[in-house]
């Protein structure tokens, strides 16, 4: 069920990440404040934009389990959650390589992108604690799903606060985060925006359908066990 | 539903006038942190961007006291069990909370913000009003709808204590910049508001999304 | 900040896209154990119904 289309999807997203990659170093131009460095944005702003994204899906896939009690939403919600905080400690470590190289600290507070996703980052790291201390199932899909559909709601409203608060302390000097790009790095850019998207669900699904192949494992050997205990009864 | 909420709220807050379990710790706890900032940066005195960062970021974490003893009554007299049974809307439930909570915070702070300018403020708080008020206001509601939704998320966990500052505390990120971004200009040694209105705008804009969707999704909670 | 010389930049520049792919991998490594286990438990639960 979750497989479907998975082959082609996998093959599209390693196509287009390796066509980004390759335009990244052979096609882009350096750039002429921060030369080869930020070559980092190409692979950390992707990520960002696309773990965003999955953060704010899980939350539309968790406002579908709550309309419909279907658990296999819940399983979608939390998969997308699960991957996006994984994307989001590489959006945090490129995001640090590329504040050393750029300005000699591995932290900068003055990059709205980075500094807003610290926030959504400590706060969907709370999403394993809540969801993992609630036992009964049904009480855990749901809660997880309430979580999921705050915090997707957080996420614009946070970042519209960063960027606002930003903008008055640390006018933005370096970002380059769409605006004004010369059209060859904007088109690599969107190259590689368009791969990280890809990858995403690809890995989505493979997780998917993981998932769900272990759970009907498990439900197939319940069935077993309690058809023998019957039998030998 | 408003009769339900009312019947809730004013039972939460004879509770509180009886037992003065959650206020009282709440200003003690706002007081101690000004004791602690003062011996942490080693300053007599703090004005504009500092000032405006300690009072709020005290009042968060008085907050977070408030939000974990939120339902603390319905749990210890095994209450939440008589709530769920009888047909009460979760909405009333909801409301009732966070007017509740919202109540509590303005106690806190009429006691609070005077000994914040007392203890720790330079300039003196007169500069401060009457626009002090309309962040406070704004503050609080966000606080208290997102205060209400996290005490219900983390009221059937077992790690309830933990989740409950690490859930409120990124959530409340957005009310905490815009309110120190407004008071800031308040607390200068010629205090003027600047740029007042944007911070407030940002202030109602989450207010309406978190009561929104608290609205929303608390049906979804404390249920069975 | 002035742009770093080439062979500094590339080693951080170097040093994120590795991050990335690293990051990718090992995601991919622990589905597959993942699926291996799946694997094995299949095998099992038939190596079972043969025995029956």
């Amino acid at each position: 069920m979750y497989s479907k289309g998975l082959a082609p999807l996998a093959a599209a997203a390693a196509v287009t990440l390796t066509a980004a990659f390759a335009m990244v170093f052979f096609y882009a131009p350096n750039d002429a404040d921060q030369g080869f460095v930020q070559k980092i944005f190409y692979v950390h702003v992707p990520m960002a934009i696309v773990a965003l994204c999955g953060f704010v899906a899980g939350g539309v896939f968790a406002i579908r389990h709550l309309r419909s009690g279907d658990p296999s939403w819940d399983l979608r919600s939390y998969v997308a959650i699960h991957l996006s905080i994984i994307l989001g400690v590489g959006v945090l470590a490129t995001g640090s390589i590329w504040a050393r190289a750029s300005w000699g600290h591995w932290w900068v507070w003055d990059e709205p992108v980075l500094v807003s996703f610290l926030v959504v980052f400590l706060l969907y790291c709370v999403y394993y604690p809540l969801r993992f201390s609630i036992e009964d199932p049904g009480r855990q899909a749901r809660y997880s799903s309430v979580f999921a559909i705050a915090a997707g709601a957080f996420v614009p409203l946070n970042f519209i606060a960063v960027r606002m608060a930003e903008q008055f302390t640390h006018p933005r000097v370096l970002s380059q985060t769409g605006g004004d790009l010369p059209g060859d790095m904007r088109l690599t850019f969107l190259v590689a925006l368009l791969g990280m998207a890809l990858l995403f669900v690809t890995l989505w699904k493979l997780e998917l359908t993981a998932k769900h192949a272990s759970m009907q494992l498990k439900r197939l050997r319940n069935e077993r066990v309690r058809d023998r205990a019957r039998v030998a009864a | 539903m408003i009769a339900a909420a009312r019947t809730i709220l004013r039972k939460d807050l004879l509770i509180e006038l009886r037992t003065k379990e959650s206020v009282p710790a709440m200003v003690l706890f706002s007081i101690t942190v000004y004791v602690l900032f003062h011996f942490g940066l080693d300053r007599d005195s703090l004005d504009g961007a500092l000032a405006a960062g300690v009072l709020w970021v005290t009042l968060l974490l008085a907050a977070v006291i408030g939000v974990s003893r939120l339902f603390a009554a319905e749990r210890e007299q095994g209450g939440i069990d008589g709530l769920l049974l009888s047909p009460v809307d979760r909405t009333a439930l909801f409301v009732a909370k966070a007017a509740a909570l919202f109540l509590f915070l303005s106690v806190v702070e009429l006691v609070a913000v005077p000994a914040f300018g007392l203890l720790l403020l330079g300039p003196g708080l007169g500069g401060a009003f009457p626009e002090l008020l309309a962040v406070l206001a704004l503050g609080n509601l966000g606080v208290a709808a997102t205060g209400a939704l996290v005490a219900a998320l983390a009221a059937e966990t077992r790690a309830r204590e933990l989740i409950v500052p690490l859930l409120l505390l990124p959530l409340l990120v957005p009310v905490l910049t815009a309110c120190a971004q407004a008071t800031e200009p308040l607390m200068r040694q010629d205090a003027v508001a600047e740029d007042l209105g944007r911070w407030l705008g940002l202030l109602s804009l989450y207010d309406v999304v978190f009561v929104l969707l608290s609205v929303a999704v608390f049906d979804f909670l404390l249920e069975d | 900040m002035p742009a770093l010389p080439l062979d500094e930049a590339g080693k951080y520049v170097a040093g994120a896209y590795v991050v990335f792919v690293a990051l990718i991998l090992i995601y991919v490594a622990i589905i597959g154990a993942k699926i291996a286990r799946i694997d094995r438990q299949i095998s099992e639960l038939a190596g079972v119904e043969d025995d029956e």
